[in-house]
């Protein structure tokens, strides 16, 4: 297992100041910031947009090299998603590629072994959904996701208000559990998000679930400056950022991106790793010059 | 309107509810659950971030509802003049003479649109209304709820979208036609099993899109809080008719036993509300192919914490029975905290002998039941034929549905 502890640059890393915590979740002092945090404060000092790209994890025998062609084409952070057989959050595109990895035979343990395997230094966060961590408990699972190298987890149905127990386990195996705000998200509330998100704040860039989206929504903006200005953690806006011109668009206020239904579209589509690294690459294009 | 200030959710809230008539606190059995929405460890709130706000405004905005007089009083006279209330409850002589136990049955099956689930849809249309929502979502399985929903939206002016498997579309394909006719648009789902599970995975992302302008009208006491709760309260009119029209036929006794089938429990919820402070014995029947509570273990689905179905991994399974009411692979949670305190019971039947009783129950009362109810009926048939329940008890029995929707096809299954 990867010591998940602290960074390893003394960089500009700030832990954002957080107001006093409310709720289920644990009230002590929030663990110092692990791999995914630092990676991507260090990226953003350095004046880079940052780009995560979202997989869906056991889609195809090549996944592992598609994941590591994204890590090589200058992904700050990989989302892996472990399919669920009902992702409430998840449009007909990810849909699609959950079942589609489920019928491949992919289990979370699976997806855990190859990443054991997968040998990149780009932070890895999971994405997926509550059942698949509680099923085995917090404990264990928060320390399975460790061992396989695992810096960050994203469950978008664990609300602020029900994370305290998983969130408990999670930063004691040193695993950063980003918590997600949305554009009905009150500002009050959204300051609880702030306090309690580990590893950066996922801004959810529409009301809806994943899907590509043809224009960038108004919301995405307004969400990327609300959370700037509760925040000092980076925010990444995701759900409906799906070309380089949207990226674009969201990072003139956002500090990055997640983008996924677009990338797992071409890879549906047959692209394989080299066409996710170009896909990758033609986002970066966009945020870089 | 003066507004009651919301308590964020703390107990001791503005409830005007019969528990609390009653006296009922927090942590008493079917009383309000705790802040969170919490039945002992089952329920709470697991839904994406965007429907949190939504969620926590329904609360307030039932609890504000349900303390007023004035929306009680429409509602009430809504389900007496519309609905057809209260439903009556029927003596089954020759059916208790068949098996040796006085049988009397709540008449949900005469409520208009042909089961209980009227009870909850008008009052959940009316409170959409009330908050200045103007479309409703829902998810159906059996097409019962759906019937429901778009029946209140027809009668309040709501537009109403529900959501229904490929499989049970075929199945119910009256249904399809009705809510068509009662200007629902009715959307079929096609991912995973194209059941019940999957029709609320897509009336659930719907809501994310739309939930600035839209309720998403739940049809069972199920999903985040404040479902479980509202929707019960909505039901418990079932139980609490039940109870004194019982003690008008028993001289002032309650029935020995309690039976209701359950599909996500609303027609249980309801039934058991009203006799949970008795000493009626409280049984739940679920589908032997869909039984969260024999089967199932401990998850978070659909927003709640409850008994699911479930892989060794946490993957949700695919439920299998001849009711698409009751093809659900979990429970509501104030189910599985009866179940886990005792005051309940739950078991399962198989499909052969639901269909046994559907026609025992048509041959001998001349009642032809939904295949959801037939479910209770099987259970007592066996209960009563093996010494599960003691020969000359009386037992109430919750005729959740008439069968009407079914008939074509148990007509296939049975020739
Ligand atoms: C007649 C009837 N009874 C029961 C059910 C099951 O629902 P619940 O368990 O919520 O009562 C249904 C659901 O479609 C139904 O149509």
């Amino acid at each position: 297992m990867r010591t998940p502890a602290t960074p390893a640059s003394a960089g500009p890393v700030q832990r954002a100041t957080s107001g006093p915590v409310a709720g289920s979740a644990p009230a002590g002092v929030p663990p110092p910031p692990g791999k995914l945090e630092s990676r991507l404060r260090e990226a953003r000092a350095s004046g880079r947009k940052l780009v995560v790209p979202y997989l869906t994890g056991g889609l195809g025998d090549d996944w592992l090299d598609t994941l590591r062609a994204l890590a090589a084409a200058g992904a700050d952070a990989i989302e892996v998603g472990i399919p669920f057989s009902d992702p409430v959050m998840d449009g007909p595109t990810i849909q699609e590629a959950s079942a589609r990895a489920l019928r491949e035979g992919a289990t979370p343990h699976s997806i855990l072994d190859a990443l054991r395997r997968a040998d990149v230094d780009v932070p890895i966060a999971v994405m997926t959904y509550y059942n698949l961590v509680a099923r085995a408990g917090h404990r264990r699972s928060a320390s399975e996701l460790a061992a396989a190298g695992v810096a960050g987890a994203i469950l978008p149905d664990l609300p602020v208000d029900e994370a305290g127990p998983w969130v408990e386990a999670a930063d004691a195996a040193g695993v950063e559990t980003v918590l997600l705000a949305a554009p009905t998200t009150p500002d009050e509330r959204l300051r609880t998000i702030c306090a309690r998100s580990r590893g950066f704040l996922y801004a959810v860039g529409v009301l809806g679930v994943t899907g590509e989206r043809r224009e960038l929504a108004a919301s995405a903006r307004e969400i990327a400056r609300r959370c700037k200005a509760a925040t000092d953690l980076p925010v990444l806006v995701g759900v409906g950022v799906s070309n380089a011109e949207q990226v674009r668009e969201v990072c003139e206020v956002a500090d990055g991106v997640v983008v996924g239904s677009a990338l797992v579209r071409r890879l549906l589509d047959g692209a394989g790793p080299d066409g996710a690294g170009e896909f990758l690459a033609e986002l970066r294009a966009g945020v870089d010059r | 309107m003066t507004t009651p200030p919301f308590l964020g959710g703390q107990d001791g809230g503005p409830v005007a509810d019969a528990a609390a008539r009653r006296g009922a606190p927090a942590g008493t059995l079917m009383g309000r659950p705790t802040a969170g929405g919490r039945f002992g460890e089952f329920g709470g709130r697991y839904v994406p971030e965007s429907l949190v706000p939504a969620c926590v405004e329904l609360a307030a905005a039932f609890d504000e509802a349900w303390a007023d007089p004035t929306f009680r009083s429409h509602l009430d006279s809504l389900l007496a003049s519309y609905a057809g209330r209260p439903t009556p409850v029927t003596e089954c002589h020759r059916l208790s003479e068949q098996l040796g136990v006085r049988v009397l049955m709540k008449r949900e099956d005469l409520a208009h649109t042909g089961s209980h689930k009227i009870n909850n849809v008008l009052g959940q249309a009316l409170l959409a209304a009330r908050m200045g929502k103007g479309r409703l979502v829902a998810e159906t399985g059996a097409g019962q709820h759906g019937v429901a929903s778009a029946t209140a939206a027809a009668l309040l002016g709501l537009d109403c979208v529900v959501f229904m498997g490929e499989v049970d579309v075929e199945r119910q394909a009256l249904n399809v036609f009705r809510m068509r006719l009662l200007g629902a648009e009715v959307r079929p789902v096609s991912s995973g099993s194209r059941t019940l599970k999957d029709a609320v995975n897509e009336a659930l992302r719907d809501w994310v899109a739309t939930v600035e302008t839209t309720h998403y009208c739940i049809g069972s006491v199920m999903g985040p809080h404040p479902y479980p709760y509202m929707v019960r309260e909505l039901q418990r009119v079932v139980g609490d008719e039940a109870r004194g029209q019982c003690r008008a036929l028993l001289e002032g006794r309650d029935p020995d036993v309690v039976v209701a089938c359950i599909g996500g429990g609303s027609n249980a919820a309801g039934t058991f509300a009203g006799f949970v402070d008795t000493d009626a014995a409280l049984v739940g029947v679920e589908a032997a192919g869909g039984a969260a509570l024999g089967d199932g273990a401990p998850g978070v689905v659909h927003g709640m914490r409850s008994m699911f179905l479930q892989d060794e991994a946490g993957q949700i399974l695919e439920a299998h029975s001849i009711s698409a009411g009751l093809d659900y692979p979990g429970i509501g949670p104030e189910h599985a905290h009866l179940a886990a305190t005792g005051r309940a019971t739950y078991h399962a039947v198989e499909d052969a002998e639901v269909l046994d009783a559907f026609r025992l129950l048509a041959a001998t009362e001349g009642i032809i039941p939904a295949l959801e109810p037939a479910h209770a009926v099987a259970w007592l048939v066996r209960a009563a034929r093996t010494g599960g329940v003691a020969p000359g008890s009386t037992v109430l029995i919750t005729m959740s549905g008439r069968g009407d929707k079914d008939v074509a096809q148990v007509m296939e299954m049975l020739s």
